[in-house]
């Protein structure tokens, strides 16, 4: 028992989807408890703080952090988990680019604040309460994390070994992390473990080069199911989004929003997809282009629906420019 | 002022999200308060403004992966409110069929991985056995691979109509994005004959492990884990219990009707109370109002989930789940239920209902119609939609502009409906189980089976979302020359 794997799953700003991806492995669960002893998973197992800030640096195998870092708390336990752990994985699409919690960096923390404990049709809040970091309560003080302005990428806050994207990732995307972890067979540091091609390259949908004419929004038409959702005027963000899904979305007949990440030559998978919509708009010049483009509902939304922290104008190392 | 000193639990486990309990002593070591806190927020309520209305569904889903499609369909409901547009018949019943899968994941996963390890390894288990592991060595390993084929049986089903099941892309205003085969109804018709076998298998269990040991019945019906607050849940128009449409019903801690409303109707009945030592606010009756966090007929707490949706309802709409809704109640001593804990066993007579609504549809001759979507013709407004998530009521409320753009929303979600409850339960529990400063390692676990008897997901709870990004591409030609800036 000795050799098993010291293996710790963590949640940050997350939603729990990628603890239940690793459930969805179905009997493979069993294969990874088998290989691996884990020492911390909040949504399964008991183990607290504390026997984690008893383990030795080095101690634990891998860590799978899945979750962006938006709270005092979180950051201190990807420090505290990066200082035990081998190897550091970015699980998902959260802890590798932000993901939709990302978004947040669209507003302040202050603005986020009052509409949630002031603004809200059913909020009653007369003596103006706000969530304090320290609170003097009648039995003693109370502590909760602070909310950062921003929301960060795992790999803001502590190196990071790999990434996992997803959102969540599929059982096969984790099976093929799992084995190369358990096997040692690891890529270069860094690389992310998915495809590696862009989904539109692996797309079996018909594309006949046509410009879009027209955007639409998907519950203004039926799309075909047969043919490419982005010259059916449907925005689509497989041609900048890395495979690797199954093409999950696009087989339901809803066009992809990107939670894959960056395909292997983007890098800001926003600014990509501008500008490849950009380059198939059937627009003669600057007065038809801007009326054109005015039909495009949101585009920073969804450009960057899972990686704005990623972005160029985000991306820094925290305490760093 | 006195020095106390103080008990923390940090994180609480198997739940899903955060959270921490910070118990109080007195000099005596006597439980004076104990606090249930949850130390994140997100931020969705912010974030969704300015985005297009339809891509809600996705993005809500996020909140929690746990019950992304209770999110999902909340807000697809409320898209069909926005856009005052009616989804076909076959749309609202494929929906339906795709919701009870979900519940039937959910409930298996709390029940098996999340709550069966207090039972079935024990309370006062090592801590290193007391998870699904732990369970599976008990039960043995056929078992729970039985377990986890139902639990993958239910993901599989809504994968097929969501493309997957962890965060699906399905929902649109008026209907759905696509229909089922006839081949895909076959299988699903088949998993879920599968699926009433296992709920009954899991509802014997129950049985067997948890009714017929005496010291878990006592547990089960004993002060420190017993609550008296009002109760909703959605029902039908015969009071019986339904997850995806109805009206909501809410009835008082002596069993009578309160109220019942529809959906648009939900803020006259509920407000939200803030406190600074916590991040998630306490959702609590308006008309009865907000008297601390204490239980009885003065305070307006409410029960949400298993019980309190049992409590609410008159019974269940099929025969097997009906059966053991009657059983629970005999041995609760009638309704309504106040024992926490029996949260856990209604959730199996919930399992059971969810089983056999999922046959029920699966046989529907509708089921494979392709008439799934009505295109939207009105202009969007404002439109809210409920569904009973897994951990209880969720309430998702958009208003927009005449394009169909979020300008306001505001969610209302399960777990934080409990967590009134959920903080008395706790320090309920606190103060039966800790004496004189006594307090070992089961008793702090015993004290979490308080909450997670409510399955609480503070995921859900710490939504909140934000904004607009200007952005300009700005296109050369290749010789570098600036051709036009263009604004999105």
């Amino acid at each position: 028992m000795a050799n098993k794997l010291k293996l710790a799953i963590y949640w940050a700003a997350a939603c729990g989807g990628c603890d239940v991806a690793i459930l969805d492995t179905d009997e493979k669960i069993l294969n990874i408890a088998e290989a691996a002893d884990i020492v911390l998973w909040p949504i399964a197992m008991d183990f607290k703080y504390e026997d984690l800030y008893k383990m030795e640096p080095g101690s634990i195998d891998v860590c799978l952090y899945n979750g962006a870092v938006r709270t005092s708390e979180q950051e201190e336990l990807a420090r505290a988990l990066r200082d035990r752990s081998n190897v550091m994985v970015a699980f998902g699409a959260c802890a590798s680019w932000g993901g939709i919690p990302g978004l947040a960096n669209l507003v302040t923390r202050e603005e986020i604040f009052n509409t949630v404990y002031k603004e809200t049709v059913t909020t009653i809040n007369e003596d103006d309460i706000r969530p304090a970091t320290n609170y003097q309560g009648s039995h003693g003080e109370l502590h909760l994390p602070k909310i950062y302005d921003r929301v960060w990428s795992l790999d803001q806050v502590v190196d990071v070994d790999y990434y996992v994207p997803g959102c969540p990732p599929t059982p096969e995307t984790i099976w093929t992390a799992v084995e190369a972890i358990v096997t040692g067979n690891l890529p270069p540091k860094g690389s992310v473990i998915g495809g590696t091609k862009s989904l539109c390259d692996t797309c079996e949908r018909e594309k006949t080069e046509k410009k879009i004419t027209q955007f639409k929004r998907p519950f203004e038409i039926i799309a075909d199911p047969k043919k490419c959702l982005l010259e059916q005027g449907l925005v689509c963000c497989g041609p900048v989004t890395r495979d690797g899904c199954g093409h999950r979305c696009t087989n339901n007949n809803m066009p992809c929003r990107g939670c894959y990440g960056p395909s292997e030559k983007v890098n800001d998978q926003g600014a990509r997809l501008l500008n490849a919509i950009a380059s198939i708009m059937d627009v003669k010049d600057e007065k038809s282009a801007a009326e054109l483009a005015a039909t495009w509902e949101d585009p920073a939304g969804t450009a960057y629906r899972f990686g704005l922290p990623k972005s160029l104008i985000f991306d820094y190392k925290k305490g760093g420019k | 002022m006195a020095k106390y000193t103080r008990i923390t639990i940090d994180p609480i486990t198997r739940l899903e999200g955060h959270g921490k309990i910070e118990v109080f002593l007195d000099d005596a070591g006597n439980v004076e308060q104990a606090y249930l806190q949850i130390p994140e927020l997100r931020g969705f309520e912010k974030f969704c403004e300015g985005r297009p209305a339809e891509e809600m569904p996705q993005i809500t889903s996020r909140i929690c992966g746990v019950c992304p499609e209770a999110h999902h369909l909340a807000s697809t409901k409320a898209l069909d409110a926005v856009w005052h547009v009616e989804p076909p018949s076959a749309a609202k019943k494929l929906r339906e069929l795709f919701y009870n899968a979900h519940m039937l994941h959910s409930h298996i996963a709390h029940f098996y991985a999340l709550a069966a390890p207090d039972f079935v390894v024990g309370p006062g288990a090592d801590k290193k056995d007391r998870n699904i592991l732990g369970v599976i060595a008990k039960v043995g390993l056929e078992t729970g691979q039985e377990v986890i084929k139902h639990r993958s049986y239910a993901q599989k089903i809504q994968a097929m109509i969501g493309g997957k099941a962890t965060h699906p892309s399905c929902g649109l205003p008026g209907g759905l994005s696509k229909p089922i085969t006839e081949e895909e109804r076959e299988k699903i018709e088949s998993m879920a004959l599968s699926l009433v076998d296992f709920a009954e298998v899991s509802l014997q269990i129950f049985n067997d492990v948890v009714l017929k040991n005496k010291d878990y019945v006592d547990l089960i019906l004993s002060d420190t884990y017993s609550l008296n607050p009002y109760s909703m849940g959605m029902v039908d128009n015969n009071n019986h219990v339904n997850f995806y449409d109805g009206m909501m019903r809410i009835t008082d801690p002596e069993g009578k009707e309160f109220v019942k409303f529809s959906a648009g109707e939900y803020n006259k009945h509920f407000a939200e109370h803030v406190e600074p030592w916590s991040y998630l606010k306490f959702p609590y009756l308006k008309n009865v109002g907000w008297k601390g966090l204490v239980d009885g007929i003065e305070s307006g707490l409410v029960w949400v989930g298993p019980l309190g949706r049992l409590n609410a309802a008159d019974g269940m709409a099929t025969a097997r789940a009906n059966k053991a809704y009657q059983e629970m109640y005999s041995t609760l001593g009638g309704k309504p239920g106040k024992a926490t804990l029996a949260h856990h066993w209604a959730r199996l007579v919930e399992l059971m209902y969810a089983a056999e609504r999922l046959l029920e549809l699966s046989q529907d001759p509708e089921i494979t119609s392709t008439e799934v979507r009505a295109i939207p013709t009105e202009t969007p407004t404002e439109g809210i939609g409920i569904v009973e998530a897994p951990r209880g009521t969720l309430m998702h409320h958009y208003v927009t502009d005449e394009r169909g753009m979020i300008r306001k929303a505001n969610l209302v979600v399960a777990s934080a409906h409990g967590y009134g409850a959920m903080n008395i339960s706790v320090d309920k529990a606190a103060k039966g189980l800790i004496k004189g400063g006594q307090v070992d390692e089961a008793a702090k676990n015993m004290i979490e089976m308080a909450f997670r008897a409510y399955d609480p997901c503070f995921g859900c709870s710490t939504h909140t979302l934000p904004g607009k990004l200007p952005l300009v591409i700005r296109v050369y030609d290749k010789t570098g020359k600036k051709l036009m800036d263009l604004e999105w």
